[in-house]
């Protein structure tokens, strides 16, 4: 049955299905609906088996979780931004350690400047920590990838983050249908875990490894991952079956089949991006896109056959490498590499800004021109980076340059500096 | 602190041109209003002057004062102001900052800035509740409290701040509260004036989130005047006992990290190449094991 209800809500409920023995989480926006959902979920005893802990940091949340999983618990967190980043150590950790932990990041830019809207730079920063990272297009497809994140992640020894557009997806309210308990009891069997802390059976994790055996250990993280490429569409294909729904997966392609240029891009974003590329198909315009599901591991294959077919491949991401330009986009080059394709790469809705039909629209008609530049900031505002430029130039002590911009826009009360 | 110029500052002179988005209400405009009165009472250079916060509603305060500021990470005020300090130890330096960020993400860093008496003065608006992420429970909240978090009630002992301060060695303890900005600015003054690190607590109601004001107001009074702030005994038995006293609690004069650096700086400049090396090579027969002689 479906309800109108918040992204994040749909989510808690969703994971409540799973039965987390484990839930542990520090507040952070805008992931803070979600584990509230939860702690709601277990006050009124609708989650029942479940211990909520209020820890004290991102950094006690994922350790907190890492020994419930080491202990045999189901375990699950949830964070964003910079809560994600003062994870980091115990990321590597649990992933080196097999642990299956699940985690929602509700993604959101990181500072400094600080900003808590959307962008994917909190999940890009933990690209090579070990997880495997799943980005929902829709707060639907966010809750159905928390059922199949669990059975992934145990069924692999590998914790599993879902991924969904802070705000956008979050905190909109709309139609969605929470599994039941029932179909998720169904779908997901209880956890077993792989390995674990038993008093009859004493281990002890977390050996110092030295050059002799490193390689090998960490290729093993490798492999781990490669197995789940097999699994990933498999257990997507279950879940369809089980639900009816089209959820997960590796990647999904719209209108691709005859299609001169596809844009390739993850979350949100695609829904925007569909909606421009209808129009512009209606103008005759051979446009496709293909929406990446799974990040880590990355479909080098899968995405090869997607968008091989195009002469021009524009990867369409929502952060950047400082210093390079795309992210996503080194992977896509690596998956298509000898191809004659043009390849372009836009960065587009850092911290919030919004990724307009307009915008896309123009994005779309210069690279049909030829006019697309191989790295575009979309919207970037040229004006303020010259002034800026202009001040640095001038003096040497020019001021935070974060505050200047937001004198120049007129968000702070202008004061000469 | 600094040289008085020909007229004395106002405490206005140290509003910035950004006006606090505090809700109407919120206790931090108690602590800012005590903090530009004791600026002003200091006669505070602002161009030596530095306010470091974390991330929280109270954070936002440096913002609001026109000295310099320093809005930081989430939990990381202390360990900011440290190094601003050590880097320029002419600087006035206060941080401030939330119960959550001094005591639930950050509280790693209050033990050592305090043990190591760095001579900065940290300001807490201890509102007993996140408020910026809207009202989940902290370190300090109550226990059976009913929060976002913990619609069942908070099942934790809330932490004592100003044992946890005596206890780790901060060198000056005192609680003021946002609706008594007469006391609080006096206890401004003595936190920046005194040597060494200096801790206030400064009750702050989130008149949003978790509003005690009324309740406060009936439950403080003063810190005896009996009380001999000189004894940690004593400083620690009240603090122990709870809750509600307004004053200081606690003061002794020890000398600071920086007056510490300064003696090492001042010593270094008289020893000599000989000296050192056989300074090093004593401890290295102390690494290996051997009797240094
Ligand atoms: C690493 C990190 N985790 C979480 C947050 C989200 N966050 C911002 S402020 C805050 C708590 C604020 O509480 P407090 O410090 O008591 O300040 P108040 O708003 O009550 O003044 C939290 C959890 C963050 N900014 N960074
Ligand atoms: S939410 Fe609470 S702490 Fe934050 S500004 Fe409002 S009243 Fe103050
Ligand atoms: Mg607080």
């Amino acid at each position: 049955m479906r309800r109108q209800i918040e992204g994040a809500r749909g989510v808690a409920e969703s994971v409540a299905a799973c039965r987390p023995q484990v839930v542990c989480a520090y507040p952070i926006t805008p992931q803070t609906h979600i584990v509230e959902g939860l702690g709601v979920l277990v006050g009124t005893g609708a989650l029942a088996g479940c211990e909520f802990v209020n820890v004290e940091s991102e950094f006690a949340a994922m350790s907190v979780a890492i020994g419930a999983s080491a202990a045999g618990a189901r375990a699950y967190t949830a964070t964003a931004s910079q809560g994600l980043l003062f994870m980091s150590e115990a990321l590597y950790n649990a992933s080196g350690l097999g642990l299956p932990v699940v985690m929602t990041v509700a993604n959101r830019a990181i500072g400094a400047p600080i900003n808590i809207w959307n962008d994917h730079s909190d999940a890009m920063s933990q690209r090579d920590s070990g997880w495997i990272q799943l980005y929902a297009e829709t707060s639907q497809e966010a809750i159905d990838l928390h059922v199949q994140a669990f059975r992934l992640a145990e069924e692999m020894s590998v914790p599993v983050m879902v991924c969904m557009d802070g705000f956008v997806l979050t905190h909109a309210f709309e139609p969605l249908e929470v599994p039941s308990q029932e179909d998720v009891d169904a779908f997901l069997p209880p956890f077993t875990p792989r390995q674990v802390l038993d008093p009859a059976e004493p281990v002890s994790i977390g050996a110092m490894v030295g050059p002799e055996a490193f390689t090998e250990v960490r290729y093993l993280a490798f492999h781990r991952q490669r197995e789940a490429l097999g699994r990933i569409p498999e257990i997507a294909a279950d879940f369809a079956a089980a639900f009816g729904r089209d959820s997960g997966g590796l990647l999904h392609t719209y209108r691709c089949e005859d299609a001169q240029t596809i844009v390739l891009a993850m979350g949100s974003v695609l829904g925007t991006l569909k909606d421009t590329v209808d129009a512009l198909r209606d103008e005759g315009i051979p446009i496709g896109v293909v929406g990446l599901t799974s990040f880590r591991p990355f479909p080098m294959a899968a995405v090869r056959a997607a968008v091989g077919g195009a002469r021009t491949l524009i990867v369409l991401e929502r952060a950047f490498s400082v210093g390079v330009g795309g992210i996503v986009s080194a992977d896509v080059h690596m998956a298509v590499a000898g191809l004659d394709q043009r390849h372009h790469t836009v960065i587009a809705g850092l911290g919030g800004r919004p990724v307009t039909r307009v915008s896309l629209r123009r994005m779309l008609l210069d690279a049909e021109a030829g006019r697309l530049e191989p790295l575009t900031f979309l919207d970037l505002d040229r004006d303020l980076i010259d002034r800026e430029l202009a001040r640095v130039r001038a003096r040497p002590r020019s001021g935070p340059a974060a505050e200047n911009i937001l004198r120049d826009v007129g968000v702070v009360g202008a004061r000469p500096h | 602190m600094s040289t008085a110029p020909a007229a004395k500052r106002k405490p206005t002179d140290y509003k910035s041109d950004l006006k606090p988005i505090w809700c109407p209400g919120c206790g931090d405009f108690g602590v800012l209003a005590s903090l530009y009165r004791a600026f002003a009472e200091l006669d505070l250079d602002p161009a030596k002057t530095v306010v470091v916060s974390g991330i929280g509603c109270s954070s936002r305060l440096p913002g609001f004062v026109s000295t310099y500021g320093f809005h930081s990470l989430h939990g990381r005020p202390l360990p900011v102001a440290m190094g601003v300090k050590l880097a320029n130890p002419d600087l006035n330096v206060i941080a401030v900052g939330g119960d959550g960020d001094g005591f639930a993400i950050g509280a790693g860093h209050f033990p050592h800035a305090a043990r190591r008496n760095i001579d900065i003065t940290y300001l807490v608006m201890d509102n007993e509740i996140y408020g910026l992420t809207k009202g989940q429970v902290s370190p300090t909240s109550l226990t059976d409290q009913k929060a976002p978090s913990t619609p069942w009630g908070n099942l934790e002992t809330p932490l004592n701040t100003l044992a946890f301060a005596v206890a780790s060695g901060a060198s000056f303890v005192a609680r003021g509260a946002s609706f008594n900005t007469k006391l609080l600015t006096e206890l401004i003054v003595q936190a920046m004036e005194h040597k060494g690190f200096s801790y206030i607590d400064a009750m702050s109601p989130c008149v949003v989130f978790n509003n005690h004001q009324e309740e406060w107001k009936e439950l403080v009074t003063d810190v005896s005047p009996d009380h001999d702030a000189a004894d940690k005994v004593a400083a620690f038995d009240l603090a122990l006992k709870g809750g509600f006293k307004l004053g200081i609690l606690y003061r002794e004069q020890r000398a600071t990290l920086n007056d510490k650096y300064k003696a090492l700086v001042e010593a270094a400049k008289d020893s000599n190449v000989e000296q050192m090396l056989e300074a090093f090579n004593a401890r290295k027969g102390a690494a290996i094991g051997k009797p240094t002689v």
